[in-house]
């Protein structure tokens, strides 16, 4: 019998400019035991979904048409008190982000002990014993001392596993998971989806698992509906939708996710929405002066060392350091892409920032074209580095128009008479398929990849010859990261640009450089050319992280071809 | 916690001693001290000679020195420009008043914002709590003296109900005078203390709206409503304890401020406490009572900030173990 | 041109539009600051000029005719044949002049140590804080008291009245900077680590011009809100000190000090010398506060 289903369920918001409809006509059931995945871009309304199913949508949302039915009862529509005796007692939910997720004046016993007492007419003491078992049971060592902790005292994955714990507390039929992953690291990541597996299969738990991560549909599901704009596209057997798509939209969007295991030239562009623009690289190319070719490397760094002082004591004696980056040294040859990848604190921003004269180094030297960052000239090196940032929704100022933010870094630098700024901020907006007109608006009325795109345009309106890209993509949504990824790559070849590129994502960084460095606690643990890397790891830190990258087999590679 | 009480004593008494600082330096470079003892008549030998017994031809810090010396040992404030009397005595003498205004005016604030300030957050939507929140603004529109001229006017003036100054009669006990033993006493400090704790309670009532509103939007009352929590639960038990936190710090420095406005009230309904001795200071510039009176604030906010840090750390689970949380 | 059909379209106006009670605070403000501002040419008597004055009017009553001279007051008159309706015009000059002054003392004091101590941060982050907290202890009106009376210790007599207004300027605004400070100095932290301004460290832009050109403008929107609340503040506390006696003398009384002198009458029945200069004063306070009040829910993005 069906668990959950729901049916043409449609979501309004109304707004300034009239009702926003965020889900459309929806269709999903959900069997016992079974994962289904909800899977889209930003913006696709599969949350929404989960907070109608609950009863738990934002502010004025409200369900404007359709049904979501628990076993034979209809529960949409149900008032407040109907609702609450089903929402956490036979649908329980997951929240992203486990460190605040949590009360954090009260024990995770607390916690615990309130919401199955609020559930199941248990004693005190019962309640207790059964919060240890639950606890035991996602994976919480020692539970007895644990449970009379607060929840600072836990790291993030094991905060997730007491989220669990709790949702599991009323032993519930339905799990709603809202991207219970993306907040956490990639080895715990896989721990975490590990535990939901073993929930559906041994417990006969129905679950949702929404997420954007198409590597963790592929390993994690049974059934996957696919969502865009509000409306579904395509539902069925995870396999079936992910090895042979049949909507346009899920073939750009399976096309648009970077391979662990194979380099393509370019990602395929299939359009889907009218979203994708135009590049144009060649007429940019004609304009763009000729970079001497030569075969020492542009850029060499030796032994560069970094440390940061971890409290702000008064007292000099009192400061404690730690070293971000130890001695470490690469170089970078002339109209190469050299890859920096590494988890969270590896140290790879640092020794961006430090290429960048945005750190001091406090140890080792940085030459650029032969010659010591710190002794050239600042403009005439500046102008010749410039930089892509990760968060096209802070790397503009909200309170610039885009012309001023295009032409600051080329008129600062005096890379251009103050007479030409104009004709060249509109042809760069013209080029990377923003449009001239653009110049006169503010950064809020683009999206994320326009964004980029205008900050593609100021990185290049001093014409430099090296690019820092600090995880470019990893704030965008999968294609929209596909086309920016295109656009550097056109950039380097045709432009002979040399780039740092810096990843966490080991797909995308296979896909970019050519040659690459691993970074662990601010060392190199390991330098070599990307293939070499993907085929013959040599330190144990590269392949464990190898080992980590999510399995895409299932997904269709019709498109790449 | 004994370590982190003795860093907040050694902070609190740094920032003592510079406001001891401060009130030394009015009492030293504001006016002059000998012109003020000695009058019209009146000789270089005399200047010199009270100069000398003053000990104004010390080097600074020895003066600052010698100053601080006299205040903790002897507790030797000085004495008055206008009335001649040692400080120490007026204050005294004073102190009762204003600590029994500032006590009940205070509870007023506290009962009454907390309450107030919790319905208002939980029924954000109802036409009561938008009734409140327009009153609260007007309450934090009305300067204390016209709640307080307001007051009189009404329920002394014209229905004659309460008296319009002073403490009625009081009941000595030691060198503690109260008005909280005689019938004539109490009344006496009902419009004052309502004069006084109004703006308290508007303030603490919209704090506790506000960070209580903060809290609801939280992930984690979000993840307790998602369990199906009750709403009594929800609101009572996660909500009110997330809230008290950063309403503690700012009621504590309220209720320290309660005896600074106490001058206002204090003017308006003559009420014969430090306040009212504070400000004729500042009409006749008598340097000795304004300085005692801003080292004397200074103690009692600093042993209130002190209080609501410990209590911080009381609450707040977090704070204290650093020590146990090396147990992942 | 553009920049007020940007505004008109914009959300903040939208907000406007859709709150009574906003535009009643607006047009109440704008109607006492208008007449404040052009009080010589909405009255017929410069009320402190003793030659329009006629002692034969004190007294008068509110719209009744006096029974020597036969003038009519609005708002009646004092003791000294003033009218009531001019004494309060006058009055709000002095008060808003004050305000105005006092929040854009606290403004640039509080906006310049926020940006660097937020900006800058380390020791001269601790140390600016450190003071500012010291400060919040005390409440703005005893700070004020006391910087009155230190002004008061160190001028000669002869020139308190005179600089009296701009003492009481310094004393407000020295009193309310740190609100300023910590608000600027929170959005700055907040802004700094954008990557904008690390763009802007890139091209070798110097520290003062990310704080002017690129921080400071993304600060101004909590700025905004406080400096209204601060202006309904400064105003009250004016006429609180004023009123305590240590305000604007009473050769240039504001409303405070009208108030003042109103108290006196109270009790033997000339309720009008107090009570019109009290309802400007409470409707002026509780105009700005309700803008202020509406700005921060407007301004504010979490609630929308």
């Amino acid at each position: 019998m069906t668990l959950l289903a729901i049916e043409n369920l449609t979501v309004q918001f109304p707004t300034r400019h009239g009702p926003f409809t965020a889900v459309k006509d929806a269709v999903l059931t959900v069997e016992p035991g079974q994962i289904h995945g909800l899977v889209g871009e930003s913006g696709a309304g599969k949350s929404t979904i989960g907070a109608a199913i609950m009863g738990l949508l934002q502010g004025a949302g409200h369900i404007t048409d359709g049904t979501v039915a628990l076993k034979d009862t209809t529960i949409s529509g149900s008032d407040e008190a109907a609702m609450r005796a089903i929402r956490g007692k036979r649908i329980s939910m997951i929240f992203q982000d486990p460190l605040t997720s949590l009360n954090p004046l009260f024990t995770i016993g607390d916690q615990l002990v309130e919401t199955i007492t609020a559930h199941l007419r248990l004693s005190p003491s019962e309640a207790r014993d059964k919060a240890i078992a639950l606890l035991d049971r996602v994976g919480i060592q020692d539970p007895r001392t644990r449970i009379d902790q607060y929840p600072h005292q836990f790291s993030g994955g094991m905060r997730q596993r007491v989220v669990i714990a709790l949702a599991l507390s009323s032993e519930p039929e339905v799990i709603i998971a809202d991207e219970p992953t993306t907040a956490l690291d990639v080895s715990i990541q896989a721990q975490i989806l590990d535990l939901i597996k073993a929930l559906a299969e041994e417990g006969g738990v129905g679950i949702i698992l929404i997420t954007h991560d198409m590597g963790v549909i592929a390993e994690t599901t049974d059934v996957v509906t696919v969502m865009y704009a509000g409306e579904v596209v395509e539902t069925g057997p995870t396999a079936q939708v992910l090895g042979s798509p049949r909507h346009e939209y899920t073939k750009s969007l399976i096309a648009a996710v970077p391979r662990p295991n194979r380099k393509v030239h370019r990602f395929p562009q299939i359009s889907y929405g009218g979203r994708a623009t135009r590049f144009d690289i060649d007429d940019l190319a004609s304009n763009w002066p000729k970079s001497e070719t030569s075969e020492a490397p542009l850029l060499e760094v030796r032994g560069i060392t970094k440390h940061f002082s971890s409290n702000a004591a008064i007292l000099p004696w009192n400061r404690r350091y730690f070293t971000a980056v130890d001695d470490v040294s690469f170089e970078i040859r002339q109209g190469e892409v050299f890859g920096l990848v590494g988890e969270s604190g590896s140290g790879k921003s640092t020794i961006a920032r430090m290429i960048a004269k945005l750190y001091q180094t406090d140890g080792g030297e940085i030459l650029f074209n032969g010659k010591s960052i710190s002794e050239s000239a600042d403009s005439t090196y500046r102008r010749q580095i410039q930089m892509i940032f990760q968060d096209p929704f802070s790397s503009l100022n909200p309170r610039h128009r885009v012309a001023d933010i295009v032409a600051e870094p080329a008129l600062h630098l005096g890379a251009i008479p103050k007479s030409e700024i104009k004709g060249r901020v509109e042809d760069l907006l013209e080029k990377v398929g923003i449009g001239a007109d653009a110049g006169s608006k503010f950064p809020h009325q683009f999206s994320g990849g326009q964004r980029q795109r205008i900050a593609i345009a100021r990185a290049l309106a001093t014409q430099p010859r090296f690019l820092i890209c600090d995880e470019p993509t990893s704030a965008l949504d999968v294609s929209i990261q596909a086309q920016i990824l295109n656009i550097l790559k056109d950039l380097q070849d045709h432009l002979g640009l040399t780039m740092l590129f810096i990843s966490h994502d080991l797909p995308v960084v296979r896909q970019m450089c050519d040659r690459i460095g691993v970074l662990r606690n601010g060392k190199l643990v390991e330098v070599a050319d990307t293939e070499a890397l993907f085929s013959k790891p040599q330190h144990a830190y590269t392949q464990e992280l190898l080992s980590l990258m999510p399995k895409t087999d299932l997904l269709s590679d019709a498109a790449l071809d | 916690m004994i370590s982190f009480v003795l860093r907040r004593i050694l902070q609190s008494v740094i920032v003592l001693l510079t406001v001891g600082l401060v009130a030394f330096s009015l009492f030293r470079f504001v006016g002059d001290p000998v012109e003020n003892l000695l009058g019209q008549e009146r000789t270089v030998a005399d200047i010199e000679r009270v100069r000398d017994q003053l000990g104004l031809n010390d080097a600074f810090p020895v003066q600052y020195f010698n100053f601080i010396k006299g205040i903790v040992v002897d507790g030797n404030f000085g004495v008055s420009f206008r009335q001649g009397r040692p400080v120490a005595d007026i204050i005294i003498e004073r102190a009762p008043a204003t600590l029994e205004l500032a006590f009940v005016s205070g509870l007023f604030a506290i009962i009454l914002g907390i309450s107030l300030g919790v319905y208002t957050a939980i029924n954000r939507e109802g036409w009561i709590s938008s009734a409140i929140m327009t009153l609260s603004l007007v309450g934090v529109s009305l300067p204390t003296f016209l709640i307080g001229i307001l007051l009189i006017y009404v329920f002394a003036v014209e229905l004659g109900w309460l008296p319009s100054f002073g403490r009625g009669e009081t009941v000595q006990i030691g060198w503690w005078s109260t008005g909280f033993l005689t019938a004539s006493g109490l009344k006496a400090l009902i419009l004052p203390s309502i004069t006084l704790g109004l703006y308290q309670m508007t303030l603490i009532m919209r704090l506790v709206r506000s960070e209580m509103l903060e809290v609801l939007r939280s992930d984690y009352v979000k993840f307790a409503r998602a369990r199906g929590l009750s709403q009594r639960a929800i609101h009572f038990r996660h909500a009110l304890k997330n809230t008290l936190v950063p309403v503690i710090t700012i009621t504590g420095l309220q209720l320290g401020s309660i005896i600074a406005f106490a001058i206002i009230t204090e003017t308006v309904f003559q009420w014969p406490g430090v306040g009212l001795t504070f400000i004729n200071a500042i009409q006749f510039v008598d340097i000795p009572v304004m300085a005692t009176y801003l080292m004397l604030i200074s103690v009692l906010f600093v042993a209130i900030n002190l209080i609501v840090d410990v209590l911080y750390y009381i609450v707040d689970p977090r704070l204290k173990s650093d020590a146990s949380s090396g147990a992942n | 041109m553009s920049a007020v059909s940007a505004f008109l379209s914009s959300d903040l106006f939208y907000s406007f539009k859709r709150s009574p009670v906003a535009i009643i605070a607006f047009l109440v403000t704008a109607l006492l600051v208008g007449g404040a501002v052009f009080a010589p040419l909405v009255t017929s008597q410069n009320p402190f000029d003793p030659a329009t004055l006629n002692l034969m009017n004190g007294f008068s009553a509110p719209m009744q005719p006096n029974q020597f001279t036969g003038d009519t007051f609005m708002f009646g008159a004092d003791d000294q044949g003033r009218d009531v309706y001019a004494t309060i015009l006058y009055g709000m000059r002095i008060s808003l002049f004050v305000g105005f002054a006092a929040v854009l003392l606290a403004m640039t004091i509080g906006i310049t140590l926020g940006l660097i101590s937020g900006y800058v941060g380390g020791r001269t982050d601790t140390i600016i804080m450190r003071i500012a907290d010291i400060q919040l202890t005390f409440p703005a009106i005893l700070v004020a008291l006391l910087i009155f009376g230190i002004a008061k210790g160190i001028t000669p007599p002869s020139m308190r009245d005179e600089i009296a207004i701009w003492v009481l300027i310094i004393a407000i605004g020295l009193s309310d900077w740190v609100q300023f400070a910590r608000v600027v100095r929170g959005a700055t932290l907040v802004e700094k680590s954008k990557e904008y301004v690390q763009a802007a460290r890139l091209i070798g832009r110097s520290p003062f011009s990310i704080m002017a050109r690129h921080i400071l403008p993304n600060t101004l929107s909590p700025v905004l809100v406080i400096a209204t609340i601060s202006l309904a503040l400064a105003i009250i506390t004016e006429a609180t000190l004023s009123f305590l006696g240590v305000g604007a003398p009473p050769t240039q009384p504001s409303l405070g000090t009208l108030i003042r002198i109103g108290q006196g009458f109270l009790f033997s029945g000339e309720w009008w010398i107090l009570f019109f200069p009290a309802a400007t004063l409470l409707a002026l306070a509780l105009s700005v506060n309700l803008l202020g009040d509406w700005l921060r829910d407007a301004l504010n993005p979490r609630l929308q």
